[in-house]
């Protein structure tokens, strides 16, 4: 399958897929498929189309079923479009005794979208998940890389103010820099 | 206070940075195995110290160690399982986003112990700014000559590199995540073989939990009689447990083990007691996955004795009366929490999270998540909680991987010990609201 023209890395980015395989041992390169599909998604707008995955298939030199049944298995990898923050509020049981419930309703209140949609200028996309081990300081949810903990309906505000003047979208790789591989 | 082997360092500031954590005698288990003792002697400390694997399971960590197959010319693994999945777990995240080096560390020391000159650390991908903790961290190491070629001039090399996952409890199991960390789904492998024998790539792997690996640190530097010497019986050192949910004072603390279950609750040093003064309803001492006991049940044994924070005072009963330590995710619920509010957050993760391999859980989580809901919305009926009880023995003991177990069990115990709440949310169906017992904490 051919690769439309504007699905590619950055020479950046490209310099740290070699590094990526780099780490497993020769004809192992398929090791690297997570850490390039996390790469890939923040590389392309935050999700995965077919195209994208197709170029990742291309880069490890494996076929593309290999690369959908992988990105379709892991709940990190958005199939489909989402807003630039990605809000993931967790509500399992140490988050749910602390409120968690509350905090979901509170944001669907706020940007008047309901859990799993997303707002019309494409800013927040509202998700819920299971337990990211934040127990402790409970409630929280997820964006981009960054942990917010012990929520407050205010914490939850002044957090979504900023993230709207931001305006910038975030990715779990926020921060990563080729320096660290 | 009790002895802290892990976290001694913890409110050291700056402990994070290579420079402070070698200041206060970081890497001192490497130079010790490294220059004065040979890989066996090392896997002697630890078979001496009694540490058992601080993943879930508990399994003896030196007898894991020697049941590694050493065939010539094919390379062995050490991979580092940071999935930390369990819900009520976070003792792990902890440790690495606090002292990120002792992991390193107890990496190199492992490593060396076992012959691995390449090895793994997989993280959830949810941690990826913890994995960037570690990548400097394993940085600063290599350009201080603990990792590599030759290092510290012993003639012994290792590279180590972190691995990030995607989003799944399932690779939190040993097998699953080998297959992630080869790029795959993470479906669990039939065993045997055990990893052991035909780990990563199909070459003989050992697969340790974040605490367990972190733990040789001490044991080298201070022996395996020492490391013994505290603790119970069969559950020896010190054990990081994760508290949350409803007490004063959540958060990670590393315990002699041994101290009651009681004193764990209510002593100003660990939870400091329930929020607003409330009763004690219910805990769930080792994550999700154990089973739920009732106040007066996990305070004493069914026999009368003092519940201990240890893998054998918590089993005590079996599950007819006991629970397990697992991975010392422990949830603590006031008087007012619904039990089967709770085990629905249980159910649904399970749900979400079965791999979908084996029929049974990939139904049965299925099916119990929308039990419960019903029961929950007041639809329930007395031979739905028959039901619930019906499937869960189903699914106990007939996957290929634990996790089937693991979604079971709440489930069990919760009917097994709150069955008349089940019957009140089907008898006062008309009346059922959703209890909303807390208010936000205000920070
Ligand atoms: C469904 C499931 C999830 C698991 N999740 C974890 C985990 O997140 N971290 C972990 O260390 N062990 C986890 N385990 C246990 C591992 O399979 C394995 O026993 C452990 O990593 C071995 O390390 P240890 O001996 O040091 O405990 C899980 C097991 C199952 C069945
Ligand atoms: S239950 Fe929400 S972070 Fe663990």
């Amino acid at each position: 399958m051919s690769t439309s023209k504007e699905i590619k890395f950055s020479n950046e980015a490209l310099e740290l897929v070699a590094k990526m395989i780099s780490r497993y041992p020769e004809g192992k390169q398929k090791s690297a498929l997570l850490p390039v599909l996390h790469l890939a998604q923040a590389e392309f707008d935050g999700w995965l189309s077919p195209e994208v995955m197709d170029y990742v298939a291309e880069l490890l030199s494996i076929q593309p079923i290999e690369v959908y049944e992988v990105a379709s298995f892991y709940s990190m990898f958005n199939l489909k479009p989402v807003g630039k923050c990605l809000l993931e509020v967790c509500r399992t049981s140490s988050c749910w005794l602390r409120g968690a419930n509350e905090i979901v309703e509170h944001i669907e209140k706020k940007l008047g979208i309901k859990e799993g949609e997303t707002t019309p200028d494409g800013m927040f996309t509202l998700k819920t998940v299971e337990c990211l081990g934040s127990c402790g300081t409970a409630p929280m949810m997820m964006c981009g890389a960054q942990f917010h903990e012990n929520l407050t309906f205010q914490k939850v505000d002044s957090i979504l103010d900023q993230l709207k003047s931001e305006g910038k979208r975030k990715t779990y790789l926020d921060d990563v820099t080729v320096n660290h591989y | 206070m009790g002895k802290k082997l892990l976290l001694a360092n913890d409110h050291i500031p700056g402990i994070q940075s290579y420079q402070v954590y070698r200041q206060h005698g970081g890497y001192a288990s490497v130079e010790k195995a490294l220059k004065t003792m040979k890989p066996e002697e090392v896997l002697e400390e630890v078979k001496k110290s009694g540490l058992r694997g601080r993943g879930g399971a508990g399994f003896p960590t030196g007898m894991k160690w020697s049941f590694l197959a050493k065939p010539e010319g094919v390379p062995r693994y050490l991979v580092c399982n940071a999935d930390e999945s369990e819900p009520g777990t976070f003792k792990d995240r902890y440790l690495m986003s606090r002292i990120p080096h002792i992991l390193v560390e107890g990496m190199i020391t492992s490593s060396y112990a076992l012959g691995a000159h390449t090895s793994y650390i997989y993280i959830r991908g949810e941690y990826y700014y913890v994995a960037q903790i570690l990548e400097k961290a394993i940085s600063e190491a290599y350009a201080n000559g603990w990792l590599g070629k030759n290092i510290q001039g012993s003639g012994y090399d290792l590279d180590l590199y972190v691995q990030v996952g995607g989003g799944a409890y399932i690779c939190g199991e040993e097998t699953a995540l080998l297959e992630s960390l080869e790029g795959k789904r993470g479906n669990p492998r039939i065993k045997p073989p055990f990893p052991a024998i035909a780990g990563l790539y199909g070459c003989p792997t050992v697969v340790n939990n974040v605490e367990t690996i972190s733990a040789v640190v001490p044991i080298v530097n201070g022996g395996g009689d020492a490391y013994a010497a505290i603790g119970v019986g069969k559950s020896t050192g010190t054990k990081l447990i994760s508290a949350s949910g409803h007490i004063n004072k959540p958060g990670v603390y590393e315990i002699e083990m041994g101290i009651t279950v009681e004193d764990f609750i209510y002593s100003d040093e660990y939870c400091g007691g329930i929020i607003n003064g409330k009763k004690l309803k219910a805990v769930v001492a080792g994550g999700s996955s154990v089973p739920v006991l009732p106040a007066d049940l996990i305070i004493t044994t069914a026999a009368g004795e003092k519940r201990l924070m240890t893998y054998e005072s918590l089993a005590d009963g079996g599950f007819a009366t006991g629970t397990m330590l697992g991975s010392g995710g422990f949830i603590v619920m006031d008087e007012d929490t619904s039990i089967v509010e709770n085990l629905h957050t249980f159910a649904r993760f399970y749900h979400h999270e079965s791999c979908g391999q084996c029929s049974p859980c990939r139904e049965g989580t299925g099916w119990m998540e929308k039990i419960i809901h019903k029961i929950l919305d007041g639809h329930g009926t007395l031979e739905d909680v028959d039901l619930l009880w019906e499937i869960q023995k189903k699914i106990e003991g007939n996957t290929i991987c634990p996790l089937g177990d693991a979604a079971a069990w709440p489930v069990a115990s919760a009917i097994r010990h709150f069955r008349a709440e089940f019957e009140e949310y089907v008898k006062n169906s008309s009346q059922i609201k959703k209890i909303r017992h807390y208010d936000l904490i205000n920070h």
